[in-house]
């Protein structure tokens, strides 16, 4: 894969984030894309967070909790669902491609399905590139972007 | 009877009951309607009604202490924001009294602005403005002038669906029972532009804010106030720097804080000095809400705002898509 970007990752402290882990402790290669902040509860997440981070300079945002109804605080997941499945659709508005943002569910014991989605997650931000930064001249970033990859 | 009267007659009805009466009277100039608060029978003379009648008063409700007795008076789109505050149980239903008319529609003052300049008039020297019908006759120095209604209607009127008000104590005038179609055709419109494009719209518009917060402070759903996070240092969600990502967060922060919440009185665009088409980032969540949850705000005083429920099986997300 090219140059690496920068993806950030909310993950959900009793499934995700156990998941994260199984997959370590199994030895299954991942992507070094994603940078980990480990949350109580994918409730936890407040959509600026994923906002912030977009427009902050990150090129993709992946939240990933605990499968609907096996919240460890039995509804959190519920309530994130709607809100995230907002921001994912707020984005187009501001000029963000949706597909920089997904959040998706993954239990502590699905190590190989933590793979598959990083994996896939990050391959799709490669596609779509490095993020334009908002409040950022175009022109001036294109530049500095390809004396970046020369 | 004209509606004026019928509503002052209303109004001095409930008003030993009531703490105040939040009405409109005359602004500064004869293109201005100005809040008033009416405490006694003597203010009912400052009453307006007219389609100068642009501030949503229902924002001032949570200015007030839940016990006070408010009387207010509404548009159909304002009567929105009262539902909706009702809803969220920031004011109490037995210390409000509601007074409804039929709304024909307010006056988009920077249209009438563009309109004068075509006519090589200026606004500010207006002296003196009358509707009529169809028509709107304004003077300045002693010349009069005509314009058609139709271009002057702000944009919320011209997609208006609740022109009555769809709750109040007192009704006041004869129903219009009118409902425009609202396809969300704006959002739709500006989605269709490419990505990059967008962008470079909200960068252009966002580089003229000047942080005043009006938007917020005239939104009668922002009631956070003093804890406003977009002023808070800790977290600190939006600096003291003055570049343009600092100020569209803000603007993040407020579509996202409104998102199944807001009821499209258009004041944050409205209330905006250097005029940044804000809206359109509510509509846009609106527009989403209507689809995913087929919910509209303030319609309805027992409905729980969407983002504040959910359902175990979710009938249109897809969840599993990628």
């Amino acid at each position: 894969m090219s140059k690496e970007l920068r993806i950030i990752g909310f993950l959900c402290n009793w499934c995700s984030y156990g998941g994260a882990d199984t997959a370590g402790v199994g030895r299954f290669t991942q992507p070094t894309d994603l940078r980990i902040v480990r949350l109580p509860c994918s409730g936890r997440i407040d959509p600026l967070f994923v906002l912030k981070t977009l427009t902050g300079g990150a090129d993709g945002v992946l939240v990933s909790g605990c499968h609907p109804r096996d919240c460890h605080y039995s509804e959190g997941n519920f309530y994130a669902r709607r809100r995230l499945e907002m921001v994912k659709r707020f984005l187009p508005v501001i000029g963000i491609d949706p597909g920089r943002f997904e959040y998706t569910w993954v239990s502590a014991s699905e190590g190989q399905r933590w793979q598959t989605v990083v994996r896939g997650f990050t391959e799709q931000i490669h596609a779509l590139g490095p993020i334009q930064r908002f409040g950022k001249d175009a022109a001036a970033t294109a530049a500095q972007l390809a004396a970046s990859h020369a | 009877m004209p509606i004026l009267d019928e509503l002052k007659a209303a109004i001095a009805k409930r008003l030993p009951e009531l703490d105040v009466v939040i009405g409109w009277g005359k602004g500064f100039d004869a293109l201005h309607h100005t809040p008033v608060f009416i405490t006694s029978e003597a203010d009912l003379d400052k009453l307006e009604l007219g389609p100068l009648s642009v501030q949503n008063l229902a924002t001032y409700l949570t200015r007030y202490p839940k016990t006070k007795k408010i009387g207010v008076v509404v548009k159909g789109c304002d009567s929105r924001s009262v539902v909706q505050l009702l809803q969220e149980k920031l004011i109490n239903r037995e210390n409000v009294v509601v007074f409804g008319f039929p709304c024909e529609g307010v006056v988009d003052l920077e249209k009438v602005k563009r309109a004068l300049e075509g006519q090589g008039m200026e606004i500010a020297r207006v002296s003196e403005a009358t509707f009529q019908g169809e028509r709107c006759t304004l003077t300045t120095g002693g010349k009069a002038g005509s314009l058609p209604m139709a271009d002057l209607w702000a944009d919320k009127c011209n997609r208006c669906q609740y022109h009555d008000a769809v709750m109040s104590d007192e009704f006041v005038g004869q129903r219009l029972d009118r409902k425009a179609e609202d396809a969300y055709a704006d959002v739709a419109a500006f989605e269709a532009k490419p990505l990059a494009e967008r962008q470079a719209f909200w960068q252009e518009q966002m580089s003229r804010c000047i942080r005043c917060y009006a938007c917020r402070n005239a939104c009668p759903l922002c009631v956070c106030r003093d804890q406003c996070i977009a002023q808070t240092r800790e977290p600190n969600w939006v600096s003291q720097r003055t570049g343009v990502e600092e100020k569209f967060m803000f603007q993040m922060i407020h579509a996202s804080h409104l998102a199944g919440r807001c009821t499209e009185c258009g004041e944050c665009e409205r209330a905006c000095p250097v005029g940044i088409p804000i809206l359109l980032l509510k509509r846009k969540n609106n527009k989403e809400v209507l689809e995913l949850f087929d919910y509209r705000a303030g319609i309805d005083p027992e409905a729980k705002p969407p983002l504040l429920a959910f359902k175990v099986e979710e009938e249109k997300i897809n969840e599993r898509g990628w």
